[in-house]
């Protein structure tokens, strides 16, 4: 399809004299154009665009938008205004949903890890069982735990009874249940993901560090605090930081799940930010949501990326 | 972007660990054998708990409606019926099987506008010395960086603008600029032998050329991989159709879950069976494609 774009002498496109390594100055554009075109469109403008519409009074539905300079911004802050209270609700949920569950994201995916680590037969049956739920979206992997989890005749209820235990919680429509059920859903969904990384680091970890640490008469234990988990600090900041800012996204298992249930209380930063955008049209309030949202995980990706460096330097 | 230097799936492991344990010196104690049968039933059972969900869904998917409800919850269909599908397929509000083929169309031309735009760009990129080429590159590196959040109102503008709002191609395109699929390609051509290249150049093969019957056949395993990623990420994706898409025989499969869960709070059965059908084909392709989907996702660094 985008053979014409390139002038050839003959058809098959040999040139009948080599003309070496340059080409025209404009082969490079040439081959680039498709991609830079999508780029420019969906990524340059829409960036430019939405700082555009966060100065303005920008509503979907109205012919006029008003430039309001930071206006949008000031009322996210300004407690006596119509957006501040549902925006911090919002954001006070992701950041509870993300404290809760980026530590068992960091330690749950380690410890299988650790396991998958030796080599065992069956082992690569094992890293898929684990790896399976990540390749499956968040809709189904949403629709299917609120099902288990549904406080009548929900699997999880009724096989809590059986160990008797509180059989009635409602996992889905009162809070801590929600929590606990948004953060179990989204650990099972994702931990194969983490589990994957943390292999790989561990497989870098030099053989001959263990040995030498047995040699010395090492426990287990003391292996796993001074040669594993330095072998995996640099990649320890990498999961931190993803999972941090996956967990600070959530957006779909509320969706679906809790649809931002008991009241708001489990409606997410995302949720609160495409509503007011998509559904309520409030364009330039949600803009300045985004880039509140933004600015937060800037900061809070940065502290968590240079408490980890220095950790290791401190080491070195 | 990526932090890991080796890739998690070694092709290598695989021999080691299906077919040659280490051989063994000497004869296992009985407790020793005690102790490893042991570890392997907790293993085992873990990890059957891990996947018993994935299990239910599909059973549950060939359950009547009470028996999918039924208290105590029983696991094996009584009686077996595919009545659940045959009630989505043909339910005018929510068509399942229209939307299954909306998301195998969507994610088919996605996967591919993301390989043939992402390997044009890319090997320019590899290859090419050209003024501006380090600015192009650190634009698509720095995107990597871009929080998609702040992507959604604004894209939907541009989408409304361009009249694509309520169509497929809405889901198709937007989202087609991959910065990690020029990265990855890149590192990849980066990757073969520049002589091939330089052959066929003194042969008076020009760019096109070299790219198309050199390069490219080359590149076919990161070619694969990376449009078995885009088909992942596309076939999965939800946040995005739920806003663009709003007419009932235009949504892809995950957004159409969405609008099944809300028409049928708690007809199980249905939305198992919605469930199951948007899980099959990723499942199977995870069943076979193990190695490339584990290892082009950890090298993605992208996380749900």
């Amino acid at each position: 399809m985008t053979a014409t774009i390139l002038p050839t002498r003959r058809p098959d496109g040999f040139s009948a004299r080599p003309r070496g390594r340059r080409g025209s100055p404009l082969t490079p554009w040439l081959f680039l154009t498709p991609y830079l075109v999508l780029f420019t469109v969906f990524v340059i403008v829409p960036v430019v665009f939405g700082m555009w519409i966060s100065l303005h009074a920008w509503d979907f539905t109205l012919p006029r938008r008003p430039f309001v300079g930071f206006d949008n911004y000031a009322k996210l802050f300004d407690p006596s205004s119509s957006t501040f209270e549902p925006f911090w609700a919002s954001m006070r949920a992701t950041g509870i949903f993300t404290v809760l569950s980026v530590p068992p994201l960091l330690i749950i995916p380690l410890a299988i890890a650790l396991i998958m680590r030796a080599n065992f037969p069956g082992r690569n049956l094992f890293r898929a069982i684990y790896f399976a739920p990540y390749v499956l979206g968040v809709a189904v992997v949403a629709v299917l735990w609120r099902y288990l989890l549904d406080n009548n005749i929900g699997l999880v209820n009724y096989y809590l009874g059986q160990l008797g235990l509180p059989d009635d919680i409602a996992w889905t429509t009162s809070t801590p249940g929600a929590w606990v059920a948004l953060v179990w859903v989204t650990v099972w969904w994702t931990l194969g993901f983490n589990a994957v990384i943390y292999l790989a680091a561990l497989q870098d970890i030099p053989a001959e560090l263990y040995e030498a640490a047995k040699v010395d008469g090492a426990s287990a234990w003391s292996q796993f605090i001074h040669v594993t988990l330095p072998g995996l600090r640099p990649i320890l900041s990498f999961i931190a930081v993803i999972t941090l800012i996956a967990s600070a996204n959530m957006f779909g298992q509320s969706y679906l799940m809790t649809q931002g249930a008991p009241g708001r209380e489990t409606r997410t930063a995302i949720y609160q930010i495409t509503e007011t955008g998509l559904r309520g049209f409030r364009m330039g309030d949600a803009s300045a949501m985004s880039f509140v949202l933004t600015f937060v995980l800037v900061i809070l990706s940065a502290i968590v990326f240079i408490a980890f460096r220095q950790k290791r330097e401190e080491r070195a | 972007m990526t932090a890991t230097r080796s890739t998690p799936a070694r092709p290598g492991s695989e021999h080691e660990a299906a077919g040659h344990p280490i051989p063994r010196r000497r004869p296992l104690s009985k407790a020793a054998i005690a102790g490893r049968v042991l570890r392997y039933a907790g293993l085992i059972l873990l990890a059957a708990i891990y996947i018993s969900p994935l299990v239910f869904m599909f059973l549950t998917s060939f359950k009547s409606g009470p028996d999918a409800t039924s208290v105590p919850p029983t696991w094996i269909p009584d009686p077996w019926t595919t009545q659940a599908y045959e009630t989505v397929f043909s339910a005018t509000n929510t068509p399942v099987l229209r939307w299954f083929l909306n998301s195998m169309i969507a994610a088919t031309l996605h996967a591919a506008l993301v390989v043939v735009t992402a390997a044009l760009a890319a090997y320019p990129l590899a290859r090419m010395n050209f003024r501006g080429r380090s600015l192009i590159l650190a634009l698509v590196i720095g995107t990597l960086l871009v929080p998609p959040v702040i992507l959604i109102v604004p894209s939907f503008l541009v989408v409304n603008e361009l009249g694509w709002l309520n169509t497929l191609v809405a889901v198709i395109v937007p989202t087609a600029a991959s910065a990690f699929g020029v990265f990855f390609l890149r590192q990849f051509f980066l990757s073969i032998p520049i002589e091939l290249e330089e052959a066929a150049e003194l042969d008076g093969a020009n760019k096109w050329t070299t790219f198309t019957r050199v390069v490219l056949p080359l590149a076919k395993p990161a070619l694969a991989t990376l449009a078995l990623l885009a088909f992942l990420t596309n076939w999965n994706d939800f946040l995005w159709p739920v806003y663009v898409l709003f007419s009932p025989d235009l949504q892809t499969l995950p957004a159409g879950l969405a609008t099944l869960q809300s028409a049928n709070a708690v007809r199980y059965d249905l939305l198992m069976a919605g469930a199951a059908l948007a899980s099959a084909p990723v499942l199977a392709l995870f069943i076979f494609l193990q190695r490339y989907i584990i290892e082009g996702v950890a090298r993605s660094g992208v996380k749900g």
